[in-house]
């Protein structure tokens, strides 16, 4: 068999997460952004064009669609400030779990707060 | 005589080991456990008692030149310092070779490509100035040999050098008439305050002793193949941060763009496993605000 | 100018673009937890929206730094899963910002023309 390469061991550390995280939610957001433009574009059809399209989104896993999006939106946002913090403001070893946590954090509650409101 | 460290614990422990190059297998053994035992010595008792063909490398066995860092259950380690006791709760040991590089054979990897990232990072002190000779009278013509043998300059052209020398047999004789005798200009030592924020900077990070466990830890390693790496970007952070250093311009020129500190991202796998305690990730950092300010001035063509 | 410079720029502009997206984003979370109480309608968007200059100048800003921000992380995240840069690996980043860039810009006409 072909030699193993380096594997989850390395992997499962708070900054690592925090690094998956900031990708996946980049890449789902990258991804969902031309689908964004496209639906708002349909109010050249009038407020009906957009309604129409409003219409689709009330459905339950567009419901829940629209969360993960504002969640990705979000935690890309507070993980993106860490970094950069880190980058132009300086490393500090104590600061780093917290500062990931907070951006967690943060970026959670906002969803949330979202969610809740959708109701 | 073999001693149990605990009376419920299997006296022998089941190692699998990788033999092969990239292609191969794990090999299974069965080495007798011992109090404060270490990976490396479990290694070790495989090769000298059981299979001589197992090939390993090692050297101070006491953590001081990271020669025998491995991957044991799946991370890079030193296997000097690592204790059976602590990794394998579950009497299970799986040795392999450090990830990232090429493997010669067994667990012995071939470091030329971490080495070669190094230099590309211009990893190496550059003087940023070499001692002159000035014609001033020389206090040196009136001292014995020993003191101008000292004296010689490594570099500049053969007439210089052939002048120094010159300097050096007038000095045994007695004083020559006519025109003195070229010196060495002999600089003050630059002064390097430790508590300056450069100097801490430098100090710490200037421990690596180069032993690739963070190398072998970095996904973007895997990722990019072109990746320079924490330790090759950690050791251009020290000497960015040396004011004797005279090559600036040149590692920051080396150290920036898709294969440089521009890459990283931030995953703190090598910090997360250096066994210096070292903070690659911090240099790089530091690196890629170097890098801004050096794009702002103009300094990074 | 050189490779080490490009890609230093590239990257330099990516945190730049982030910095300005992260106060467009603040907005922009902000607005959608606020607006959307309860359900939204394209009436009530549109009523906000059409005709406001202000609003057709925060997502004239939002959008181009969006068309340089992705494209920019979506260059690295493909270099990766091929194993290092190139050039192909550029025009496809380039493209999917001036798509970005012409959808975004036809959205913001939609939504706050008259």
């Amino acid at each position: 068999m072909t030699m193993p390469r380096s594997g989850w061991r390395n992997r499962g550390h708070a900054g690592w997460w925090a690094f998956a995280v900031h990708r996946v939610s980049g890449v789902a957001l990258a991804l969902f952004l031309p689908l964004h433009f496209w639906v708002l574009s349909q109010a050249l059809g009038g407020a009906a064009g957009l309604d129409a399209v409003l219409a689709w989104t009330d459905q339950p896993f567009v419901r829940l669609s629209e969360v993960m999006l504002v969640l990705f939106l979000a935690v890309h946002l507070t993980g993106g400030l860490r970094l950069l913090i880190i980058e132009f403001g300086g490393w500090r070893e104590s600061w780093q779990p917290m500062a990931i946590a907070v951006a967690g954090g943060a970026a959670t509650l906002c969803a949330l707060v979202f969610a809740l409101n959708l109701g | 005589m073999t001693q149990q460290t605990d009376p419920h614990r299997p006296a022998t422990l089941s190692v699998r080991v990788w033999r092969g190059s990239g292609e191969g297998a794990y090999a299974v053994y069965d080495v007798p456990r011992r109090p404060s035992q270490t990976v490396l010595d479990v290694v070790t008792h495989i090769q000298r008692q059981i299979d001589p063909t197992l090939a390993y490398r090692y050297a101070c066995r006491v953590g001081m030149c990271g020669s025998c860092a491995m991957t044991v259950n799946g991370r890079a380690r030193w296997t000097c310092r690592t204790h059976v006791e602590a990794v394998a709760a579950d009497d299970a040991l799986t040795i392999g070779p450090l990830a990232h590089l090429p493997v010669i054979r067994d667990l012995v990897t071939d470091m030329r490509e971490f080495f070669d990232k190094w230099a590309r990072a211009k990893g190496a002190f550059v003087p940023a100035a070499t001692h002159a000779l000035t014609s001033s009278p020389s206090p040196m013509s009136a001292a014995g040999p020993s003191q101008g043998a000292n004296c010689t300059p490594s570099g500049g052209s053969p007439a210089a050098r052939a002048a120094s020398v010159g300097a050096h047999t007038a000095g045994r004789g007695e004083k020559k008439s006519g025109a003195p005798a070229p010196r060495i200009a002999m600089d003050d030592f630059v002064r390097i305050d430790p508590a300056s924020k450069a100097r801490r900077a430098a100090d710490a990070a200037i421990e690596c002793i180069g032993c690739g466990i963070c190398y072998a830890s970095c996904d973007v390693v895997a990722w990019n193949r072109a990746y320079l790496g924490p330790a090759a970007l950690n050791r251009a952070w020290t000497l960015h941060n040396d004011p004797r250093d005279g090559a600036r311009t040149e590692r920051l020129a080396a150290i920036a763009g898709d294969a440089g500190c521009h890459a990283c991202h931030t995953h703190q796998s090598c910090t997360e496993r250096c066994p210096k305690k070292l903070a690659p990730t911090a240099s790089i950092a530091g690196l890629k605000r170097a890098v801004a300010q050096a794009l702002v001035s103009g300094e990074l063509a | 100018m050189t490779r080490a410079r490009a890609q230093s720029l590239l990257w330099l502009a990516q945190r730049a673009s982030a910095a300005v997206l992260a106060a467009c984003v603040g907005v922009h979370l902000a607005t959608m937890i606020i607006a959307v109480r309860g359900g939204l309608t394209a009436a009530e968007i549109l009523s906000r929206t059409r005709g406001s200059v202000a609003w057709a100048a925060f997502y004239g800003v939002f959008v181009r730094a969006v068309a340089i921000h992705a494209p920019i992380g979506i260059r690295t995240v493909v270099a990766e899963m091929r194993g290092g840069h190139h050039r192909v690996v550029d025009g496809i980043a380039l493209v999917f910002g001036v798509v970005l860039a012409v959808l975004g810009t036809r959205a913001i006409v939609a939504v706050t023309g008259t």
